[in-house]
């Protein structure tokens, strides 16, 4: 058994032969993060025949979602500050967008808590990296090709079945980009939090169940959040999850444009960013100094 | 089908074991079941929540769209509790833990739905169950000996026909091991489907569930004969008591995908 502390943030560098090399430690920390984020890509790029499956299931899920959306605002039209077709697009984003944002399936944060578990985290820990940055390197990565390969084909089906609402102006794609790199981040410091609980709990499963259906139902990925009624939606509106899907859907179908409310979305999403990855930070190190390894 | 009665023993041995693994951290089942049953409810509020902000969708209520929702629900609770573990083959063929059922002396299929039996899964079940005797409560049938007997048939009968999917997808894993994720595409959207009224869907995708993959006979035919309502595609009204022999036809399918799948597979050696 041992005790690992973790060294704090900044103080990573690169080893290289068995010392560490301070001139050029920041290009090195960002070539290293790179290298990660690389291998998170390519690492779910290998398996082709699993994302043209999760492709096929998106889209399925995005036509028997959106005739449900279409009977609603039958008879709810303007539900929620949508029209119809901004409605129908909600969905396919949702489909587009769920991979990329691990609205349900939390990705690192399984390996994370299985390596705690079995106590492969020590290996972790004991590399000259910063841990919160290799998981977020890694999981930037992974988003990065699940945003591509399982977003554009869903999409694209939904904008040829259905009447989309989809803007033609590119700078509204790239705040709609912009914000979809937020609600990464969020997403990552979530399941971050999450996986960490496994230190106290040794059996982390469960929560990430939990905390993966929760999540999918206040990311408003089977009602937009907008449509919630009362106080359910209210509040809804303002937890973190409201950073994933609702905000980058809002500015993509212009519910939210212009200067202003663009910077307002970006602001909610750092913040919750902010104070995540923070609470993921005190976590860890509580976790680092009091909690015993797994395994021998 | 050589040893129904052997098969059944098998399966309720094997189960039987993890049932007594799992209750042995009595807290943690308890809390696995209950956030089991938690996370099916989220489904229901949606709806629910749909139904706060207008008083019918696709022409049904809220009590006939919650029969509907609970005998769906019942019948899938049925199978993925039963066979909910024949999802992870592709799991088994990539990591060659299938190799040992094998050479065991009891039927591949009954292992690989036994093996991890997740009697947390009851939580899934319940909830659907719940659903169904509120709906019944709030909707006003005129019951007739048919409708009565009807409805323990079809949600019976459900079960074996997302059986047949659960089965008939955990043998194309055997070619497709990665492909796993495709499959909930019939399972689980095929659950939030039958979910909603027929009336909510094109008619093209109505048609494609009746009669390319026979989904609708879990529940909308029949629970649609008991709502006293019409199929939204003309189809005569004894196809509502069809389940039993669609489920039959459906089984006896996946049964030869499976064979099928079984005799094609090659063991990752090593």
């Amino acid at each position: 058994m041992a005790r690992y502390t973790l060294l704090p943030l900044g103080s990573c560098a690169l080893v290289r032969n068995g010392r560490r090399e301070r001139e050029g430690v920041f290009v090195g920390s960002c070539r290293l993060y790179a290298a990660v984020a690389a291998g998170g890509f390519r690492r779910y790029a290998t398996y082709r025949s699993a994302t043209a499956a999760g492709v096929f299931t998106n889209t399925v899920f995005g036509f028997i979602v959106a005739y449900t959306y279409l009977a609603l605002w039958d008879e709810r039209p303007g539900l929620g500050g949508y029209d119809q077709a901004q409605a129908l697009t909600y969905v396919w984003i949702g489909q587009a967008l769920a991979q990329a944002l691990s609205m349900f399936n939390t990705g690192f944060a399984v390996d994370m808590v299985a390596r705690i578990r079995n106590g492969d985290i020590a290996v972790d820990l004991y590399r000259p990296v910063d841990l919160q940055l290799w998981y977020l390197a890694g999981d930037l990565g992974r988003a990065v090709f699940q945003l591509f390969s399982r977003g554009l084909v869903p999409l694209t089906v939904g904008a040829l079945a259905f009447p989309l609402a989809l803007p033609g102006d590119p700078v509204v794609w790239l705040e709609f980009l912009v914000a979809v790199v937020l609600a990464v981040v969020v997403s990552f410091a979530i399941r971050y939090v999450l996986a960490l609980s496994a230190f106290w709990l040794l059996d982390g499963s469960g929560v990430l169940q939990f905390g993966g259906l929760v999540g999918m139902f206040f990311t408003g990925l089977l009602l937009p959040l907008n449509a919630m009624p009362g106080a359910l939606g209210d509040i809804a509106r303002v937890l973190p999850w409201a950073s994933l899907l609702q905000m980058p859907a809002d500015i993509l179908l212009g519910a939210r444009s212009g200067a202003a409310e663009v910077l307002m979305a970006y602001a909610f999403q750092a913040g919750w960013a902010v104070v995540l990855l923070a609470a993921g930070r005190l976590l860890q190190s509580s976790a680092t100094r009091k909690v015993v390894l797994q395994g021998g | 089908m050589a040893d129904v009665g052997g098969s059944v023993r098998v399966y309720g041995l094997i189960a039987a074991m993890w049932i007594r693994s799992t209750l042995v951290y009595r807290t943690s089942f308890a809390a696995a079941v209950l956030t089991n049953f938690l996370v099916t409810a989220l489904d229901f509020v949606v709806i629910w929540m749909m139904f706060s902000q207008a008083t019918s969708i696709g022409g049904y209520s809220f009590a006939e769209t919650a029969f509907l929702y609970g005998t769906a629900s019942v019948s899938f609770g049925i199978t993925a509790l039963l066979l909910g573990s024949v999802d992870d083959l592709g799991l088994r063929v990539r990591d060659g833990s299938l190799d040992a059922f094998l050479v065991r002396p009891a039927p591949v299929l009954v292992q690989v739905a036994a093996d991890r039996f997740g009697l947390r899964r009851l939580g899934r079940f319940l909830q659907g169950a719940l659903v169904l005797g509120w709906s019944l409560t709030r909707l006003d049938l005129d019951w007739t000996l048919a409708k009565l007997l009807l409805l323990p048939v079809m949600l019976l009968s459900g079960a074996a026909i997302f059986g047949a999917v659960y089965v008939a997808g955990a043998a194309f894993q055997f070619w497709a091991q990665d492909a796993a994720e495709a499959q909930s595409a019939f399972t689980f959207g095929g659950l939030t489907l039958l979910q909603y009224p027929p009336t909510v869907f094109a008619r093209d995708f109505v048609i494609g569930v009746t009669f390319v993959v026979p989904l609708a006979f879990v529940n909308w035919l029949p629970a649609l004969y008991v709502l006293g309502r019409p199929y939204p595609v003309g189809l005569p009204w004894w196809l509502a008591f069809t389940p039993p022999l669609v489920a039959a036809g459906s089984c006896a399918l996946a049964g030869l995908a499976w064979r099928a799948g079984v005799r094609s597979y090659r063991s990752t050696g090593s």
